[in-house]
């Protein structure tokens, strides 16, 4: 689906030249995966997610997505309506005053008719369960509703990937959970590739993948178990761990016969209870 | 609270004025207008209002509520008024220092004050009676035919959807950052005009920041949906006559005839 | 300098369709050196509670009363007998915010001035001070936050990052010399690292400085390892007001609320079903790795 090959970039060339701020990234994403991004602030995992989608070209290196590579300018739409994007700011990427007219904006875009444009945003305004606030103004959402509105727009639009820059960064607990489980939901049983960055380490747990990025490269990449067991490593890159890893991975090196891949209360229980 | 602040003050009922094409109520809203500089004597005065008061009586809005959106200018009625009253020359009927006033200064000050009157009601009228993206839709629709003379018709229409989708973010931001400043013991109140202009800038330059990071980032959210301006694109709801517009039209046509023979 | 808050009630829009009771009849002491974390999911009040401690709203009702100073004196009375007040008030609330610093979210958004220097000033001077004590000020305030007077002085706050941004606002807040600190919200948006050098700080300024801090936070972790005093508020009301461990006891009223409880509680809660038998106000990794050990080592003899 999502394929980069010794990927740099960098935001200014020429005399106010700035460091790489992508730093030679490989990477494949295949179809139907739910991949984490994670990593500290300016460690470049948001600037990939804007190569993902054209919004930036690659200084060297390619990416191609679904067989077409970005630098492919005539291309552009057509990769943008393939592979959808959701940013940060929820206030920021809703353009029209009512949500089901900001749902349909996508497909208004892509030029189809006003009845399959009709059946469309009520489908994606249905996914995401958002359908009773059609008639509403964005402005009297919470976060985590105006975030799944901005879903449902790219939903609307029926790319095979999404990628979710920092959705839940500026939520609270609550839309977080909202938001994150509508991610989930997409990829589950929409099947949408599903490529999520974020800081929170609790969101990361049900991904197939998780992708540990800093200083612009690709530093740490497996499973959630093998990624958060190396919990000196991520603590060194300034990233946190659930609480559940780190008593695991303490007792282990206390010489207890514990596994320090566990990432769930109930794991850990388990395995303390046959140890006792 | 700020934020529930509207632009147009849309009044949300089902009424058939409200159901009308907001194309429709446009050029209606434009004809009256015109009607209203066409009229001189009291008799088309009296079909004027006749027209207006049956608009507002279907409309369901409340009279009380219409003549509410009048109290801003209501000092420019009250100015109208009097220039008129006092300069208009004629048969001299009381007189003091320089004004004089006449037969004539009378009548026309009373026919310039309800001119503006039904000017402003006719105006609210259609504001009240269509919500902004309805009209948003029908300026652009209207425009289109404009755009062969280089008149960007959808992006002044994206513009204005644009604009009143910020506004309340934008004031609740107002908000915030007055408060913040606040708390550091900026004050907006006290001092003349210059130290009030000043005390303005820490308000400014955040909200201007702020709405320039906003744009860019709205930007940025358009192009990753494929946005690439007017060309191609259609629509989710397409604007439709329907026979409501066609009797309204019937309505309007036989009022301007009238207004014109009278 | 206390805080005392008497019935405080306030309503938004009161007398419209829109109306919201906010704060519903609020009674709260908050004693001078406190540590408070203050919780509630969005519309919970909590924001509205905090900017009435500053005095940037009138409440609808109660009182309050900052270093005994009643700033809600004569708010009660009809509009006409309240303006023998309106002089009063408006000093009194000068010396309220003077006392007490108020830091809203993503404070970052509010700066406005050319260089960091200049920016953190802008409180000091409206405090009236003498260009010497104000250049003190903001070299006290930026030594708080971490900042480098030197280096940093003369730069942009524009081309600063965005955890360094935050801290030139906080230092903008802490150069008006508040005997409280209250924040909304100090660590949205920032990456962990940039959360832990925060809460450091905030922790050195209440240690050292003996300040009294009042955050609003969405994180049950972050306030377990640093407040000692949580207040947890829903629709208006204080619902639990005590010690994290207490507050953290009661998983039940939290998740109905729905608020979250660090994981480790949900770990005791677990392991206790299970016959582990360990003490039930263990809030931090390391108390619940202890604990455990303990009952392991036991068992293991």
């Amino acid at each position: 689906m999502i394929k980069a090959e010794n990927l740099y970039f960098r935001y200014t060339e020429g005399e106010a030249e700035t460091p790489f701020a992508l730093n030679g990234v490989n990477l494949e994403i295949k179809e139907g995966e739910f991949v984490v991004i994670i990593g500290h602030n300016g460690s470049g995992k948001s600037t990939l997610s804007k190569l993902m989608n054209g919004i930036h070209t690659p200084t060297e290196g390619r990416i191609v997505i679904d067989g077409i590579d970005t630098s492919n300018e005539d291309q552009i739409w057509e990769i943008r309506k393939r592979a959808g994007m959701v940013f940060q700011n929820p206030d920021n990427q809703l353009v029209a005053t009512i949500v089901e007219e900001d749902v349909a904006f996508g497909p208004e875009n892509l030029g189809l008719p006003s009845e399959e444009i009709r059946h469309r945003v009520d489908e994606a305004l249905d996914t995401v369960h958002m359908s009773a606030y059609k008639r509403k103004a964005p402005h009297h959402l919470s976060g985590g509703q105006k975030q799944r509105v901005a879903i449902a727009g790219i939903l609307a639009m029926k790319p095979k990937c999404i990628i979710f820059d920092e959705p839940t960064a500026m939520l609270d607990p609550s839309g977080r959970k909202e938001v994150v489980q509508t991610i989930e939901h997409l990829n589950k049983n929409e099947k949408i590739t599903v490529i999520h960055i974020t800081h929170y380490m609790d969101e990361a747990i049900h991904a197939d993948r998780v992708l540990v990025m800093d200083r612009g490269k690709i530093v740490m990449e497996g499973t959630p178990k093998q990624v958060f067991s190396k919990v000196d490593e991520l603590r060194a890159l300034g990233l946190d761990v659930p609480q559940v890893t780190l008593v695991s991975h303490k007792l282990k090196t206390m010489g207890y016969a514990v596994s320090d891949e566990n990432l769930t209360v109930d794991e850990l229980v388990a395995e303390l209870c046959r140890l006792s | 609270m700020l934020r529930d602040i509207t632009i147009g003050q849309y009044y949300s009922v089902d009424s058939p004025v409200h159901r009308m094409d907001p194309r429709f109520k446009i050029i209606a809203s434009m004809l009256f207008l015109v009607s209203l500089f066409l009229i001189e004597d009291m008799l088309a005065y009296l079909l004027v209002i006749a027209f207006i008061g049956a608009v507002i009586y279907k409309s369901k809005i409340p009279v009380k509520y219409v003549i509410r959106g009048l109290k801003p200018v209501f000092m420019l009625i009250i100015f109208a008024f009097l220039i008129n009253i006092f300069l208009t020359p004629g048969e001299e009927k009381v007189s003091f220092w320089i004004f004089t006033v006449s037969i004539e200064g009378i009548t026309r000050a009373f026919f310039m004050a309800f001119r503006l009157i039904l000017l402003i009601v006719g105006t609210s009228l259609l504001t009240l009676c269509t919500s902004p993206i309805e009209l948003t839709d029908g300026i652009e629709y209207l425009l289109n035919p404009m755009k062969r003379i280089g008149l960007p018709a959808h992006e002044l229409a994206m513009m204005m959807t644009i604009a009143l989708r910020f506004i309340p973010t934008l004031l609740e931001e107002t908000d915030k950052i007055m408060k913040a400043q606040m708390a550091r013991g900026a004050d907006f109140e006290s001092g003349n005009i210059m130290k009030r202009a000043k005390a303005l800038i820490p308000l400014l330059v955040p909200l201007f920041i702020s709405a320039f990071r906003r744009a860019d980032e709205l930007a940025m959210a358009m192009e990753a949906r494929c946005y690439r301006g007017g060309e191609g694109r259609t629509r989710l709801k397409v604007l439709k006559y329907t026979s409501l517009d066609a009797i309204g039209a019937g309505i309007v046509a036989v009022y301007f005839v009238a207004c014109i023979i009278v | 300098m206390s805080i005392i808050i008497k019935a405080l009630t306030h309503i938004y829009d009161k007398g419209t369709p829109n109306e919201t009771v906010a704060l519903d009849h609020i009674d709260l002491e908050i004693a001078s050196g406190e540590f408070v974390g203050l919780i509630g999911h969005t519309g919970s009040g909590k924001s509205t509670l905090i900017q009435q401690m500053n005095g940037l709203l009138k409440p609808t009702a109660g009182d309050i009363i900052v270093n005994n100073l009643e700033i809600t004196k004569g708010l009660e009375l009809p509009k006409k007998q309240r303006k023998k007040y309106a002089a009063e008030r408006k000093k009194q609330l000068i010396e309220v915010r003077k006392k007490v610093g108020l830091v809203f979210q993503y404070p970052e958004y509010q700066l406005f001035e050319e260089t960091v220097e200049k920016d953190i000033a802008f409180g000091p001077q409206n405090l009236g001070l003498v260009e010497s004590h104000v250049k003190q000020r903001v070299m006290d305030a930026m030594a708080l936050v971490g900042m480098d007077y030197e280096t940093y002085k003369d730069k942009s706050p524009f081309e600063l990052s965005g955890g360094q941004k935050r801290r030139v606002a906080i230092a903008g807040v802490l150069a008006m010399k508040p005997d409280v600190l209250i924040l909304d919200e100090p660590t949205a948006g920032l990456d962990p690292q940039g959360r832990d050098e925060i809460l450091g700080q905030l922790k050195t300024l209440h240690d050292q400085e003996q300040l009294t801090v009042i955050i609003v936070s969405h994180s049950m972790e972050d306030m377990a390892k640093i407040a000692n005093r949580l207040i947890v508020m829903n629709q208006g009301k204080v619902v639990l007001d005590g010690t994290p461990k207490d507050v953290f006891k009661e998983i039940e009223t939290l998740e109905a609320i729905g608020l979250a409880v660090p994981q480790i509680s949900y770990l005791i809660r677990a392991l206790n079903e299970k016959g582990f038998a360990l003490p039930d106000d263990i809030i931090t990794v390391q108390g619940a790795i202890d604990a455990i050990q303990n009952v392991l080592e036991k068992r293991a003899k």
